[in-house]
């Protein structure tokens, strides 16, 4: 019975993606599939995300980095040295976790407010060399030759096989995120983010800890990067680091609940769903962003452990379910 | 080398409006412990508020830059009542989503009013030659402008009352609040006076740049790198700050292409954080 319970908190937000992911299925429309590759892209990267923010208690405002980082490596590959999907993929993943390894080591000795801003720095300062090296497309960026697409059977199938990789990606992440919250290690995130000194003074290798849970929560946006821009066909240095996005997958984390598994999912789920509605009705088409950021406010400043967390503080024997 | 300096004296005047900017940013980082994230929409609210004074009212840029600044001061206190007063004890996280909400705010009904379509000031003070070089007028204005308005600061931080409370609520809050200086009202007051700085800033950019609606994000990252250079929360390390990053701008033009100058910034700004947290002019660590 315990252990039933306690296989729900993964159940419940894997249950979530696979209805996103055979959402489109059912409905059959290719609006829908487009839609749900947004949500599902949403919740592999504020998952990721929630690694760092939630469990470590490390603001990552330039977090998008690792997608751009991911992105271009692996569309590099794709586009001029002629790698298949897979491989540019792994590549992309690999190279974020790098950079994430080498920056964790020398950021991550900031603190606070001091960490937040050198995040942004790190994303600007990529953003801005990216344009310079011409290699990779300077300020133009590349494209995708729309011959590649032909190894996967054309263009719609490989745009079918890219959702699916997707939904693929945003299940592995909530494992991760899942494996990561139970385990000795996550327990130890959980401490720094509590107190970082009184962790290290019960037996935690702050230092390392951290490093590695930036490298974990770099990996799989800069798989999702090549993946995106794979779909995409081209990729420029302003939609690969894009700072305000970045801020859109903390609101998501936020607006579910930071620090838990379930709530990166929900929260992906619910702001793409409200964005959605927002950018679509006619009242408030011409003023959505301020909406969303009217939305942003209140949950910060009423509810600021998000829909998951706020359930669980109201309703105590839920705390064992939702993890 | 004529070349050289000019580049060198248009930095340098550019400099001292990204300075005031940036005493706005780190006045409240200072007092307050926040980071402003709203700070690019209210520099971008001081330039729109000059065009539709100007154009709708006719009043003279400067004067209306004085009106400028009644907005601004009144928009920071309602900003810090809304938004700011609450989250103010949280983890840094709160503050800089409430504040970031303010800017997706801003922004959002700024672009339904505005477009994010360029506007320009109809306005010239014509040129004038210092030996060799030739400066545009309203940008020697404007330089002057942002001294006169940073001696103001200064009087008001070291010679006022409220300056004095000010101090005092950066330097220890809960001492301060304990020898009776009511915080929060300072608190709102350090805010108005963040905003008003930052919208005084966008209306002189106004006077001699094109703007857009979203035109206020990159001096937001630029007022941060400058806060960096000159220490988080030091004003007079944030004029300098302007100043030298204005003159960055003015030489790297000279032997690299222009689109490396945010490159050499951010890096800059990286590497100050990692290794001089306090600043160029702090304390080492």
């Amino acid at each position: 019975m315990k252990n039933w319970r306690n296989i729900l908190g993964l159940v419940l937000p894997l249950l979530v993606v696979a209805a996103l992911a055979l959402w489109p299925v059912f409905s059959g429309k290719a609006v829908d599939q487009e839609t749900a590759f947004t949500i599902l892209k949403a919740v592999a990267l504020a998952s990721s995300l929630n690694i760092i923010l939630g469990y470590t208690g490390y603001v990552s405002f330039g977090h998008i980095v690792f997608f751009g980082v991911g992105g271009y490596t692996g569309f590099y590959l794709m586009s001029q040295q002629g790698w298949s999907i897979w491989p540019a993929m792994a590549a992309g993943g690999a190279m974020s976790g790098l950079i994430a390894f080498l920056l964790g080591k020398a950021i991550l000795r900031l603190r606070g407010a001091y960490f937040a801003l050198a995040t942004i720095g790190v994303n600007q300062a990529m953003l801005a060399l990216v344009g310079n090296l011409d290699f990779i497309g300077g300020p133009i960026g590349m494209n995708l030759n729309f011959k590649v697409y032909k190894e996967y059977g054309g263009a719609q199938e490989a745009l079918q096989m890219a959702f699916y990789i997707m939904a693929g990606i945003a299940l592995l992440s909530v494992i991760v995120s899942y494996a990561v919250r139970t385990s000795k290690f996550g327990l130890g995130l959980l401490a720094i983010r509590e107190d970082e000194d009184a962790a290290e003074v019960m037996g935690v290798v702050a230092p390392n800890a951290k490093t590695w849970a930036y490298v974990l929560s770099a990996i799989i946006p800069g798989i999702v990067g090549a993946l995106f821009f794979f779909k995409n066909g081209n990729i420029e240095p302003h939609d690969a680091f894009p700072l305000h996005t970045s801020i859109e997958f903390i609101v998501m984390v936020m607006l579910g609940g930071q620090g838990t598994v379930l709530g990166p999912v929900l929260g992906a789920v619910g702001y793409q769903g409200i964005r959605g509605y927002l950018l679509t009705s006619p009242i408030f088409k011409n003023i959505q962003l301020a909406v969303a950021g009217v939305l942003l406010l209140l949950i910060v400043l009423f509810i600021p452990f998000g829909v998951v967390g706020w359930i669980r503080n109201r309703f105590p024997q839920t705390r064992r379910v939702l993890q | 080398m004529d070349f050289l300096l000019a580049n060198l004296v248009d930095g340098l005047l550019i400099g001292f409006i990204y300075g005031i900017a940036a005493m706005g940013l780190t006045l409240i980082f200072g007092v307050m412990d926040v980071i402003n994230l709203a700070h690019g929409p209210i520099i971008a609210l001081g330039m729109f508020s000059i065009y539709l004074l100007t154009t709708m009212l006719g009043l003279h840029p400067y004067i209306a830059l004085i009106l400028v600044a009644v907005l601004g001061l009144l928009l920071g206190i309602v900003i810090y009542i809304v938004a700011v007063q609450r989250v103010i004890d949280a983890p840094h996280l709160s503050s800089l989503l409430a504040t970031f909400s303010v800017n997706m705010i801003i922004i959002g009904l700024g672009t339904a009013a505005f477009s994010t379509a360029p506007y320009n000031l109809e306005f010239s003070l014509g040129k004038m030659s210092l030996g060799s070089v030739t400066l545009l007028g309203s940008r020697v204005v404007g330089a002057l402008v942002a001294l006169l308005v940073t001696a103001g600061l200064y009087f008001f931080l070291y010679r006022t009352r409220n300056g004095r409370y000010i101090r005092a609520v950066a330097n220890n809050r809960a001492a301060a609040e304990l020898v009776g200086v009511p915080s929060n009202r300072i608190l709102a007051l350090s805010f108005g006076i963040g905003t008003m700085l930052a919208a005084l800033s966008g209306g002189i950019i106004a006077t001699f740049f094109p703007f857009t609606i979203l035109a206020g994000g990159t001096y937001e990252l630029k007022s941060f790198v400058i806060v960096v250079l000159g220490g988080l929360g030091n004003p007079v390390g944030a004029l300098v700050g302007g100043l030298i990053l204005g003159l960055i701008e003015g030489i790297i033009p000279t032997f690299m292409e222009t689109t490396w100058v945010p490159v050499v910034e951010f890096v800059m700004f990286v590497l100050i954080l990692l290794f001089r947290p306090s600043g160029l002019f702090g304390a080492k660590q």
